[in-house]
């Protein structure tokens, strides 16, 4: 019985694939429970009311990380209007644009680098570029280094997400007499909105949560402060130094920080599922 | 207007199975109007690849012209010449003329915007724009006239009426396009061509994805539409094509074998490969 020993053979290899994916599925997921743990156990009670009114105050006294929180959504914020237009059009440009061109291959090269280029080496780029010249640390610097991570997570997605849009849509359109521009701006982007809207998101979640980038451009500042051309706190930075100090009182508010950033990042990313979902369904 | 009303040109008929089905009752030759295209002498290359080895031949106004032959013999890319749509396509390119009264379109100093908005194409798959039906229709409308609103309504309303889809979605224009059934959507991409008021119409196998009755709908709606339009319909169905067409061109190979009255090539065609193809002794 050639066949079933075939068969029995293919069982059991099958067993052993299904074994591994298991066992790594659960490694991996059990790591990240026991983070969100760790983070919960420690940073759900420093969750008080002063974390969100009072600002960072100096060892030993009472305080919050108002002021972090506010920078931090300031920074994103800016970061994010710049980012996205200047990453959809370029992702627009070679998905829609860029064909045959020579340009275009080059642009989506150099693109995947800074996808993948360490954080840190943006912040060093954006402290020789902005904060040396004008002298000081600002809040300015800090969203321009954070805005230069969103734009190669944006033109990566919206490129892949126009991709995904069938070609017989343009064809659609442009046999009406639709010129180019018309037909991407006004049917392909509607297809492709909610996987474009999810990249944005992931850009949000992703910049939301460096250090590295701003330690050489917004530093901090114990202060609140609403000027964007001064240094600003922000959380990374604040977890990041409170974490290290030796005084429990700062530690509290580290976890605290930390524990709100992941809550928010978990939220953008959540959106971002549900938005992709929503889309899937009925635009 | 329902689709029953207005059939002089092709009486609705059941699908019918087996050979093809000619027109016993009605006269032998179709009379003759003015041509509205006229091809001479069409080449076309995909890269290096001649897909079209010199096809001449008029298309008559207000009349139905069918293109069959076997998969790969070139006639959706004979189509796709007379919208010029294989443009999108860097690579692909034609020779030879095609006059549509008289003016050469392949003539590289025409604006394809203004071709396309003339002549009208529905493809294989139905291709609703992700947006409200209303939209769809009123999309080509809006990119070369500025209407009113009512007038806007009327040309929507009328549209959707010639394309036998009124009844079923005038309560419901604001929902999206993707929401109707695969034979309303292609009902709904024939109202969105016709809305512009093309002179010519172009179907690329616009029933091939449909079931029998969604079929014999857009069939029925080709009879009407013929009283106004010169209308090239490709089809792998040759009933469909001896149901719907007044002329008949049967290609092989990127060459045209044979071109004459629908009902002289189901009856008595000249050629041997014509015979062969529309018994099904090949193809």
């Amino acid at each position: 019985m050639r066949i079933s020993g075939l068969y029995a053979r293919r069982r059991a290899v099958n067993g052993v694939y299904l074994a591994l994916s298991v066992a790594a599925t659960a490694t991996g997921l059990a790591v990240l429970f026991l983070i969100l743990w760790t983070l919960l156990r420690n940073g759900i009670p420093a969750l008080g009311s002063d974390l969100f009114t009072e600002t960072t105050p100096p060892p030993g006294s009472r305080g919050g990380i108002a002021n972090a929180i506010y920078g931090s959504v300031v920074m994103t914020l800016v970061a994010t209007l710049v980012g996205t237009p200047v990453g959809v059009l370029t992702g627009t440009y070679l998905a829609e644009f860029g064909a045959g061109s020579r340009i275009a291959p080059v642009v989506r090269f150099v693109n995947d680098i800074l996808l993948s280029a360490p954080s840190i080496i943006i912040g060093l780029f954006v402290y020789e570029l902005m904060v040396v010249r004008m002298g000081h640390f600002s809040a300015w610097a800090g969203s321009a280094a954070l805005a230069i991570l969103v734009v190669p997570v944006v033109v990566r997605t919206t490129e892949d997400m126009l991709r995904l849009v069938p070609g017989s849509l343009r064809e659609a359109a442009a046999a009406l007499g639709a010129p180019q521009w018309k037909v991407i701006a006004a049917v392909i982007y509607r297809a492709a909105l909610q996987g474009m809207l999810t990249g944005v998101m992931l850009a949000v979640a992703r910049i939301a949560g460096e250090t590295a980038p701003l330690l050489f451009t917004a530093l901090n500042n114990q202060f609140w402060s609403a000027d964007m051309n001064g240094p600003m706190a922000n959380l990374p930075v604040v977890i990041f130094q409170f974490a290290l100090s030796p005084y429990a009182d700062w530690q509290v508010l580290a976890w605290g920080g930390a524990t709100l950033i992941t809550i928010a990042v978990l939220m953008l990313n959540i959106l971002a599922r549900a938005l992709a979902s929503w889309s899937n369904r009925s635009p | 207007m329902t689709a029953d009303t207005s059939l002089t040109a092709a009486p609705p008929r059941a699908p019918t199975l087996g050979r093809p089905v000619v027109r016993p009752q009605e006269p032998a030759a179709v009379a003759q109007t003015a041509p509205k295209v006229v091809i001479k002498d069409v080449h076309f290359y995909y890269k290096a690849y001649e897909a079209l080895k010199g096809i001449s031949l008029a298309l008559h106004d207000k009349r139905v012209t069918a293109f069959i032959g076997p998969s790969g013999c070139g006639k959706s890319t004979l189509l796709r010449i007379l919208n010029r749509i294989y443009e999108l396509y860097p690579g692909q390119r034609a020779t030879g003329e095609v006059l549509v009264d008289g003016n050469n379109i392949l003539d590289p100093g025409q604006d394809l915007n203004l071709l396309r908005a003339k002549i009208g194409m529905v493809f294989q798959k139905p291709t609703p724009f992700p947006m409200s039906i209303y939209d769809n229709v009123a999309f080509g409308i809006r990119l070369y006239e500025r209407t009113s609103t009512s007038e806007l309504d009327e040309r929507v309303e009328n549209a959707l009426r010639r394309a036998a889809l009124w009844d079923e979605v005038k309560d419901k224009l604001r929902q999206s396009g993707l929401s109707l059934s695969g034979g309303q959507q292609q009902r709904l991409c024939i109202a969105r061509a016709i809305a512009v008021k093309p002179e010519i119409l172009l179907l690329d196998e616009p029933a091939s994805a449909l079931d029998p009755i969604s079929t014999q709908r857009i069939e029925e709606l080709i009879g009407e539409l013929k009283s106004d339009y010169c209308i090239a319909i490709v089809t792998h169905n040759m009933q469909q094509a001896a149901r719907s067409s007044d002329y008949t061109a049967f290609m092989y190979l990127g060459e045209l074998v044979e071109y004459s009255e629908t009902e002289t090539i189901f009856t008595h065609p000249r050629e041997k490969q014509t015979e062969d193809y529309i018994t099904g002794r090949f193809g």
